[in-house]
């Protein structure tokens, strides 16, 4: 197959979310970022003068620290965060109705199915516009039970002592350079708080959209799930196709509480122009459970790897990943966990798809600190590279402290067969359906795992990039 | 075209692609449509080389002659294309796809069949899967697991004769369908390809065998040794036993 059908075919002209919509906001900070622009956020959010120090103190952190060198390639970063809006404001507030949402903004969510979704079989949904969650909306039914289904920002002026609580401290301002650049400058994303022993029984979903070019996006999310309650939260992510590069850093910070259950399911489609450099860190009580489900299939570079610190005996962290590295695309994702007491078990499950010239890593920890007796963590990971081109690499590293634990971890890295290829097509397949049909099954075991809509989205992007996979 | 051979084989010619030994030479076969042929010889004959390259398997290169389905060349055809038009061959070695289900695979593969736009009827699949598993005598159970995927040697075989029951070639090439196969196995899968034959006359059946064993079961109309890359004997079901007897080893070529 020639090269150019690929080039025609995939990525840019069928990133379906790749439209544009002419720019609305009601204020933008000037590009590049300085103490101003820190205090200028700070000011149009009214926020208390406690904010203001902590991300003044941030700003500091985030500029004392050097450019991480052990992950992606980040050297075109520091040129592109130099031009970038770091603060976008699309709308006044934040609204409860859909109705009252500028036609505008509406309409791009349409365009990407939001208001159905949260008719059909949702407790909640957010949608983040550029730096605001233009929209948020709870069940009352849930509103009833004290569930908050908030923006960050209302979460602060509506919750105070509840949010400096926990705020900052599941990550510390200096976890790394991008948690301190989110301190520094977030905006938008969800406070979440579940009342002791209310289960959830439909997710709450948040949608993340940035359409402003050049735009740095720095959502911030905290979730508390008190003792015994149940829930789940989906977040989904895509951005116009651009040809400089945007940037997006969301901190998001969980504390699932004893006897809980906590889920975070992230697909992010970002497109192809989008740095994507996330901090996900949940504190993980007694016989609570947290489940990270984690769906990367856009951006240039993602560096992700979302972790669970087991701190109450007998906790359970669970890291399930796909990652699909595309032409010119870097995955670096994988999952960290934390056993810092007994008997907690842990499980990674990290697959990754590499074609043409994409690249995938996973890099996880698992650490054991000592006396976390009867601790046990499996962690497997599975590399699929489409072509001889495509790139996988895995760094597991492992820590373990305590002498009674159980840890184990398997890697395989395998390529799409011959005899795979030619036993379908000996069935009719063609290459493109046979090649489709290895790749999903290979996401399958996770793939069941997700919400009915993303299944189904991610059925259509591995099709859609199957085409022309074959050369 | 009513009068074509579903199978006509001429001078051909094969060999493993990046090699130079010839493992096909001059092969010369014919099959009316609705004949039942097996072909049986020692190891490293060619057998399976002779049914791979029927079905397109990239790692052969043909360096010679012809075969033609239905008057249609073959050999021209990419293996995908060759399915669709009717030409289906069971595996020696199945292969293992991970995470597809016999259903959702099958389910695929009719869809292919079809024209663009056009839906396959669930409901239709259901029922021709149904019995297709109930003829390989496999619980329902069976069309929910991956394909081949911690199979046994036996259940291989029987997802093989299972999706030739659904996909109803025209022409099937069944390679060394017997090896791996304890005696109610082979029963169960000879049983199922009679079955199939019986149902649809018209489809050819080329068998590829070692052993004798499998023909109790399936009655060819001939029989056809083959040594070295050729056809060497034809005869009837009586050669098989013949051959049963002496061995191979008045065959072998004298070099």
């Amino acid at each position: 197959m020639p090269e150019s059908k690929l080039v025609d075919n995939l990525d840019l002209d069928n990133y379906k979310y790749g439209f544009v919509d002419s720019e609305s906001h009601v204020y933008r900070t000037k590009p590049g970022l300085d103490e101003s622009i820190v205090r200028e956020i700070s000011r149009q959010k009214e926020e208390p003068d406690w904010m203001l120090q902590f991300r003044l103190k941030a700003l500091k952190i985030y500029e004392s620290k050097p450019m991480p060198t052990w992950g992606g390639d980040l050297s075109d970063l520091e040129a592109t965060l130099d031009e970038i809006y770091f603060y976008v404001k699309p709308q006044e507030q934040t609204e409860r109705s859909w109705e009252d949402v500028p036609d505008k903004i509406k309409n791009t969510f349409e365009r990407l199915g939001i208001p159905e979704a949260e008719q059909k079989s949702l407790a909640g949904v957010g949608a983040q516009y550029e730096s605001e969650m233009v929209y948020h909306s709870l069940k009352e039914e849930w509103a009833s039970k004290g569930v908050i289904f908030d923006s960050i920002e209302d979460g602060l002026k509506n919750h105070p002592e509840l949010f400096k609580e926990h705020f900052g401290k599941v990550i510390p301002i200096a976890d790394n350079k991008f948690s301190a650049l989110n301190a520094a400058v977030w905006s938008g994303g969800s406070f979440v708080y579940i009342p002791k022993g209310v289960h959830l029984d439909t997710p709450l979903q948040a949608y993340f959209r940035v359409n402003q070019e050049k735009m740095g996006q720095f959502e911030r999310t905290l979730i508390i799930v008190e003792e015994g309650a149940h829930a789940t939260y989906v977040e989904g992510c895509t951005a116009p196709v651009y040809s400089t590069d945007s940037f997006h850093s969301g901190v998001i910070e969980i504390v699932v509480k004893k006897d809980a259950r906590f889920r975070y399911t992230t697909i992010q489609n970002w497109s192809n122009n989008m740095y994507n450099l996330v901090t996900q860190r949940a504190v993980v009580q007694e016989n609570a459970t947290m489940e990270w489900l984690d769906g990367n299939l856009g951006s240039k570079l993602t560096m992700k790897y979302p972790s669970c610190y087991l701190v109450g005996k007998g906790a359970h962290g669970s890291i399930m990943s796909i990652a699909y590295a595309g032409p010119g695309q870097h995955q670096d994702t994988g999952g960290k966990v934390v056993h810092a007491a007994e008997n907690t078990t842990s499980s990674i499950i990290s697959k990754s798809i590499s074609k043409e010239d994409g690249r995938s890593t996973y890099r996880g920890l698992c650490k054991v600190h000592e006396g976390a007796k009867g601790s046990r963590s499996n962690v497997e990971c599975d590399a699929l590279l489409i072509n001889d081109t495509s790139r996988t690499d895995t760094y597991p590293y492992i820590e373990v402290d305590e002498k009674q634990a159980n840890v184990g971890h398997e890697a395989t890295v395998s390529k799409v067969g011959d005899e795979q290829l030619f036993y379908l097509k000996n069935r009719g397949l063609s290459e493109e359906e046979a090649m489709g049909l290895v790749v999903r099954g290979f996401l399958e075991p996770i793939a069941k795992e997700l919400p009915l809509e993303y299944a189904v989205e991610l059925n259509r992007l591995i099709e859609m990039e199957m085409e022309g996979s074959v050369g | 075209m009513s009068n074509a051979p579903a199978l006509d084989i001429r001078g051909l010619s094969a060999k493993v692609a990046d090699e130079e030994t010839s493992i096909l030479k001059s092969l010369d076969l014919a099959l009316n449509p609705g004949e039942i042929h097996a072909i049986m010889g020692p190891n490293g004959s060619g057998k399976s080389t002779l049914a791979k390259v029927l079905a397109g398997h990239p790692g052969y290169q043909v360096t010679g002659g012809e075969a033609l389905y239905l008057g249609q060349s073959l050999l021209d055809m990419e293996p995908d294309e060759r399915a669709l038009a009717g030409v289906f061959m069971a595996f020696q070695y199945p292969v293992e796809i991970p995470g597809v289900s016999i259903a959702n695979f099958l389910r695929t593969a009719l869809q292919a069949r079809l024209g663009r736009g056009e839906e396959l009827d669930l409901f239709d699949f259901q029922d021709q899967l149904l019995e297709a598993m109930k003829l390989l005598e496999v619980d329902p159970s069976f069309a929910e697991r991956p394909v081949n995927d911690g199979f046994s040697g036996g259940e291989k075989k029987r997802n093989e004769i299972l999706q030739m029951a659904v996909l109803k070639p025209s022409l099937a090439i069944l390679d060394e369908t017997d090896s791996g196969l304890d005696i109610d196995a082979l029963q169960v899968v000879s049983n199922g390809v009679n079955t199939l034959h019986k149902e649809n006359p018209e489809m050819t059946i080329l068998l590829i065998t070692h052993y004798q064993r499998l023909l109790d079961y399936i009655k060819p109309d001939f029989v056809h040794v083959m040594v070295d890359g050729k056809i060497v004997r034809t005869g009837g079901p009586e050669l098989a036993l013949e051959l049963e007897k002496q061995g191979y080893v008045n065959w072998k070529p004298s070099s």
